[in-house]
Order: structure tokens, then sequence, then C-alpha cells
């Protein structure tokens, strides 16, 4: 086997372990080889790899972005409010999204020019943004804002089959491929994770860069926060809460290096899946919840491990 | 367990140590990195070991101290046969190494750092007194006495960790010290200290293997010198039986031609010019000109400025004072990318830390500084740009099978010679060269300078610091002499001497 072939299969290998495992779960239960199952796995897995594909960019930059569950509450909260205000859904929508990007933007600008550790400055923006959140809403759910477009977007149907929101994470799926892959904003992105100075020193703007990419995590959150919002018809201030872990555990096991510089947007959406379909199977086979989490925790170091492993 | 870790050591005088290391082969993979190689060291030499960048030597030498285990080969260590397993197999046997990057803990103190993991200990608890007292032993024998024990190791020079590194070495009972670059980051006094340490080092029995390019060096310290070529041992030497060319043709295995190839470029118009730089503290009063087609060495010790003034120019470092000229007009450059847009480009000292983004391919690497040329609407050109890599990879003759290689794979030279690629996909007006052959092999040295000598003709001004004065004074028009942050004078390359340079240096008359 020559080295470029073993990269190859390494860099396949989460996408290899989840046809594994729906190969064994399509045989362990009659109900999950069906379209129908099938799209509702994908309708779940939306929203984490919504936030996952933001997050990797910002683990592609050496960072961590803990703040994204709290994005998406305000978010949510905030577009809301707005249709509750009378506001046109389809406006409500992009102030909210615009609403997460500000956010993400302040992480960004802390962290890029306050010199502030990525942890240490997404985490106190996390508790800050859950406060507000809960400060906007007045510590209660939100509810009567529907309308037909608003709902639409987190529980409509293409061609009666096809979840719009699965249709948005395979929109964005295609958008961030393109912009890592093609893109002179992509190449700096690695670049910079990759050797900051380096960077720097060959003219990269290595602090629009970072802004950039923390205001492009706090979009999708606010995105993923909106299909949330939509799929529920109600805006929850304690909405979200804990998806940054599960948005970094797609990341990591989608085979993106927590150290920078590595890593690729079809790791994420694997990651994403072999979750989501993990979730999907321990149901159908009626393991207890309390197992499914030891199970996925237990799934997440083994693959990590194997990887290490692979790379020696 | 060897003779040695038995308790019996030979009597010295009587029996002279060896180490024989006799057709030793190692292969990573299907990479072959050495074949059949013999290499001798006998008590109280300073053997030199050479060859080209990805020739062997470091492997060769990892496999001495335990780090990697050879395929095939043997070892013995006075006529018997030794097995070294591991780092504490070498250890056992005396075998020390000290590392180009060295190993001291910067937040510890000099003697907890010398006796780590093995600390004197009185009733369970570090008997601190006795530390101090071994550890002020232990750096007096290396000369280092003026070393306080109690320091925090990094608030130390390179060249005094250094010192404290072979104390360390030496108090774990070495009898063989391995040195790889051991040089490359000392000031010429420390250079002159450290060879003081490795005579009398040498005096006492010990045997150094010491590893490094720089040739004059070696002529100058070593007793003998092997010579390793693409894995394969080539041949052993006594240094007062050979001479420089010869060693050049063992090691890349043809005549290079001229060390220093020789630049006829016409001198054009002023293209940079510096008047009254300062910086916050390590330079000031910095007064030059350069023109089309000129190379300008800077020369000075360590830490006398020179790569400040470079970084200062380039907007890495603020400038407090002064102004910079671009072909008659005055210039800001606030950053880096500001000086890259004014047409300037920066060869940084260190190309793993600043020059290179290591996990990236060539590819990636070559077009990251001029990456908008080959992208509309920033949406990158993939043909535009491979084309343009592939051409580059030509002009420079970097050796990669190809340009989506890791950049790492490749050897010291031809990373190096990446480096220069990221900033010939537009000639830049200046080109500013930090130590531009540092670690890189004889035939890698001459091909960076033919691509200098090419780029000047083609009317780039390059400023050049290096700290190999031969490479100074054969590669620049004119000489700018640091010393203590100033300058001390600039001289025609064609009347000064070694002499003339060192003195101003040195802040003498």
């Amino acid at each position: 086997m020559t080295p470029q072939t073993k990269a190859t299969l390494q860099k396949l290998g989460p996408f290899i372990a989840l046809l594994i495992i729906c190969i064994g779960l399509s045989f362990m239960s009659a109900d999950f080889l069906t379209v129908g199952n099938l799209m509702n796995v994908m309708r779940q897995v939306s929203i984490n790899a919504l936030i996952a594909f933001g997050m990797t960019l910002v683990i592609l930059l050496g960072g961590i972005d803990l703040s994204v569950g709290s994005i998406l509450a305000v978010s949510s909260v905030l577009t809301a409010m707005l249709m509750k205000a009378g506001c046109d859904p389809i406006i409500a929508t992009l102030a909210g999204i615009l609403a997460g990007a500000v956010m993400g933007s302040i992480n960004g600008l802390v962290i890029a020019k306050g010199k502030v550790a990525p942890f240490i400055a997404t985490l106190g923006m996390m508790t800050v943004l859950r406060g507000l959140s809960l400060v906007f809403s007045n510590g209660s759910p939100i509810t009567g804002f529907s309308s037909d477009f608003f709902s639409m977007l987190g529980g409509g149907y293409v061609a009666g089959l096809i979840p719009v929101p699965v249709v948005w994470m395979l929109l964005m799926f295609a958008l961030f491929w393109f912009v890592l892959k093609k893109t002179v904003f992509g190449r700096h992105v690695y670049a910079t994770g990759g050797n900051a100075e380096a960077a720097k020193l060959s003219g990269v703007k290595t602090d629009r860069v970072q802004i950039g990419v923390y205001t492009l995590s706090g979009a999708m959150a606010a995105m993923a926060g909106i299909v949330l919002t939509s799929r529920l018809n109600s805006a929850q201030p304690t909405a979200g809460s804990g998806y940054e872990l599960d948005a970094i555990a797609a990341v990591v096991l989608g085979g993106t290096s927590l150290t920078g510089g590595r890593g690729w947007i079809f790791g994420t959406l694997v990651g994403a899946l072999l979750i989501g379909v993990l979730n999907n199977g321990l149901n159908l086979l009626g393991v207890s919840s309390f197992y499914q989490q030891v199970i996925k925790g237990v799934v997440i170091l083994l693959a990590v491990l194997l990887d290490r492993a692979n790379k020696k | 367990m060897s003779p040695w870790i038995s308790g019996r050591r030979p009597e010295k005088g009587l029996i002279e140590m060896q180490i024989k290391m006799r057709g030793i082969s190692k292969a990573f993979g299907p990479v072959r990195v050495l074949e059949g190689v013999d290499f001798t060291l006998t008590a109280g030499e300073i053997h030199a070991l050479m060859g080209e960048n990805g020739a062997g030597k470091s492997t060769l030498m990892k496999i001495l101290c335990g780090v990697y285990q050879s395929d095939a080969g043997s070892i013995e260590v006075d006529g018997h046969p030794v097995h070294i397993r591991s780092t504490t197999d070498a250890e056992a046997l005396g075998i020390a190494i000290i590392h180009q990057e060295l190993n001291l803990i910067p937040q510890l103190s000099v003697m907890e750092n010398l006796f780590l993991g093995r600390e004197p200990r009185r009733f369970g608890m570090i008997d601190s007194r006795r530390m101090r007292e071994e550890a002020t032993q232990w750096l007096t024998l290396v000369g280092a006495a003026h070393i306080k024990p109690e320091a925090e190791a990094g608030t130390l020079s390179i060249g005094q960790q250094q010192m404290v590194e072979i104390a360390k070495a030496l108090s774990l009972n070495a009898q063989v010290l391995i040195m790889d670059e051991p040089t490359a980051a000392l000031t010429e006094r420390e250079i002159d200290k450290l060879f003081a340490i490795m005579s009398d080092l040498k005096a006492k029995g010990v045997a150094i293997v010491y590893v490094s390019h720089r040739m004059e060096e070696i002529f100058h310290i070593c007793d003998k010198i092997s010579v390793l070529r693409d894995g394969q041992f080539v041949g052993e030497r006594v240094i007062a039986q050979t001479n420089f060319d010869e060693i050049v043709k063992l090691m890349v295995g043809r005549e290079i031609g001229d060390r220093f190839p020789q630049r006829d470029s016409a001198l054009g118009d002023v293209r940079l010019k510096v008047d009254q730089l300062a910086d916050e503290g390590n330079v000031s009063g910095i007064d030059f000109d350069v023109r089309a087609g000129e190379v300008l060495g800077i020369a000075g010790l360590m830490g006398a400025g020179r790569s400040e003034i470079l970084k200062t120019i380039f907007g890495v470092n603020h400038r407090t004072a002064g102004e910079i000229t671009l072909d008659g007009t005055r210039v800001a450059l606030p950053s880096p990318s500001a000086a890259i847009d004014a047409g300037i480009g920066f060869v940084t000292e260190d190309r793993k830390s600043q020059g290179l983004v290591l996990g990236l391919s060539v590819r990636e690497n070559a077009t990251l500084v001029h990456l908008d040329q080959y992208a509309r609407a920033g949406i990158v050109n993939g043909r535009a740009e491979r084309e343009a890599v592939n051409k580059l990879i030509d002009e420079l003759h970097i050796r990669t099978r190809d340009a989506e290689l890791d950049v790492k794979s490749l050897s010291g030279g031809n990373q190096q010679k990446v480096v220069f690629a990221k900033w010939l996909a537009s000639p830049p007006k200046v080109l500013l060269l930090d130590e531009p052959t540092r670690g890189v092999d004889v035939g890698g040295k001459a091909e960076i300078y033919h691509i200098i000598n090419r780029l000047a003709a083609a009317g780039t001004a390059i400023v050049m610091v290096s700290s190999e004065l031969p490479e100074v004074m054969a590669m620049s028009d004119r000489i700018l002499v640091m010393h203590q942050g100033r300058q001390a004078g600039i001289f025609d390359a064609r009347t000064a001497t070694q002499e003339t340079i060192m003195t101003a240096a040195t802040g003498g008359n």
C-alpha cells in the first residue's frame, strides 16, 4: 500500500465506520433501512451539522467555540420576539441570523484583537448570552408566532419527501466545502490554523481570518436556532445548552485536528451522521437512554484513539 | 548486560575505548534511510559526521543513542557486542546526545534540570543543599561556574543552556557526546567557549560526535570526519590529511563548482533607502541604501540587532523613528501585508516556525503570499495555481515528487527553496533574507546562491543577514556591520577582510 492510498483510507475511516454501522443496523432492525427513518435521522442530524460546519472552521484555526448553544438561544428568542411584534417572518429570520453573526464577531474581536484564549473568550460569551436570552424572554418560552413561511423552515418537506432542514444542511455543506477548498479565505483558514506566525509573515491578515471564522460560526448557530424554533413552534431561552459539545464531537469524529490546520468539512458531515445514526439505532434497538450516553461516549473515545494509532 | 554496566570500565591509557558500528541498515516503510553504514568512534577524538540533509546522519546517531533500532548491523563497544534498545541502554553505556533543540524545562531551575528524575533525596525529600553543591561541581567542570544553579533555565542564553546540557550529560557519566549542530544558535564568543570545553573534554578522554554543516568549524575543531551520502558510508578522513574540496566531493558525489557562484549584475538605481531607522529598543540609527541588482550583507554577532532591522522594515516590529523609501517614494509599512503590497519579500530565519505551514502541501505553501494572483473574486483558479507552482518547482529545482506532498516531507534545502518560491511568484522589488542557508547542506547552499544571484540580475535589491562570515563576504557587494544595536560601518566587500568585519562587529576600531 502506498503512503497516499493509506492516507486516503485513513481520511475515509469515519465514512467507512458509518457504512459499517448502517449495514449492521439494517440487519439488526427492520425499521432502520426505510426511507422514512433515514430522512428522520437526517432531519435530527441537521441542527448539529449546521453548528458543526461553523465549528469546523473554528477548530481548523486551532480554536474552540463554546458559545454556539447560547447564540442559538438568543437568536431564537430574538427572532420569535420580532415576529410576535408583527415583523415579517423573512426579515425576522434574517435578523436572527445577523444577530448570530454579530455575536460571533464579538467572539472573534475579543480573541483576535484582545488576544484572549478562545476557550475563555467563548466561555464568557456562553454565560453572558445564556443570561441575555433569559432576560429577553423573561425566562419563559415564547410561542404564538407561527406563519406558513416560518413553519416551513424547520418543518416543511421538499417534494413531499426531503425535510427542509436536510436541504439547509446539504446546501451549507456544499457552501462550506467550496469555501474551504476553492477560496482564498479557505486557504487562509488552513494557513492560519497550521502556523499563524508564518501566515502573518506571508501577508495573511490573520486577525481578519479569525474574526471572519467566529462570525460564520455565530451565523451557523443562529441558523440552527431558526430551524429548531420553527420545528418546535416555540423559542426556548434554555434551548441549545450542550449543543457545543455535540458539534465538537462531530468535528473531531470527522478527523479534524484540535490543534488546527488539518481537517475537512466532509468529515464533519460524516461525524454528525455517525452520532445521529448511533442515536437512532440505539433507540430502534430499545437501548435505555442512560446506556445510550455511555455508548456514544465510548464510540467517540474509540474513534479518536483509532485515529491516533493510525497516525503513528 | 554490557561489561560497562557491570562496572568494569577500561582504564584510561591502557585500552582505547572504541565504538564500532558495522553494516547498519534502517528503513522506514519503503524508504531505505541507511544501508550498511560503518562508523568508528575512539575515545579522545572529535569526529565530524557530515553529509547532505537526508543523508542519514541523524538516523545513524539516533540508532547509536537508542531512539531507533537498526534493521541490520552490529554495534560493538570495546570489542563486545551490545544491543542498544532504548535511550536508557545508551545512557548506561555512557552515550549522550545534545539536541539542536535544547531540552531543558524553562520554568525549572538549572539544578532541577540537571537532576531531573534523579534528584538527590534525604528522608524522602529533595536534598536541595546537595543538589546545589553537585550542580556547582558539574557546571564548574564545563567551565560554566558563572551559571547559578538556582537560575531559571529559561532565563539563560542558548549558549548557557547548552553548557547546562553538557554538564547534565557528564553528570550522567557520558563517555560519548553526540552534538547536533551545536553552534547554530551561538554567538562567536559562545562558540569559542564551546570549542574550549570540547577540547578539554577530549583531553579527558571523552569522544565527541560533531554533526554540523559548517566546514570552517569542522576543520578547526575536529580530528576525523566521516561522510554519509544517500544513506551510505562514503569514507572516513583524517582532518589533517584532507581538504575542503575533497569533503564536498565526498558529500555530494560530484564537483559542485564554485562554492560561491559569481554574480555579474549591473547596479541600477537605489530601490530601498533607510534613514535613521529605530525600533522599540533593539536597533537605532540605521542608515543604508540598496540598489537594484545589489546584495547588501548584514554581519554582526548574535543579538547585535541584524534580524531586527529586517523585521522593522517588514512591519513585524514597530518602527519608532526613521524613514523608509522605496523606489524614491516614502512608505509607511505598518504590517507585513503592507510591506508585501509595496513589493518587499522576507525569507525568514526559521523556516519551520516562520517560513512554512508544515501541515500544508508544497503547492499551498508556495502560493501563500501571492494567492490573489490566481484568484478572481476570492475564488482560486486551481489550474492557474498548479501551473504557476510547477513552473516555480522547475525554476528553483525543488526536488519533490509531487506538488501535493506535505512540505514537511522535503529535505531542509528543498524546504528553503519553497520559502523562496513563496516570494518569487511575483518578483519583489526588495528581498530581505535572514540566514537564507541555515541548516542547508552544501549542494543546497550553492543552489540558493544561484537563486539569489538570478534575482539580483533581474533587478531585485537584496538585503541578507548571515552568521556565516564567508557567505556574507562572498555573496555581498557591500557589508553593513552591526554592533550592539547600532551600525558600526558599511564596508566594500571587495576590500574588506574577515578581520575588519570582526573588529567592527566586536566594537573595536
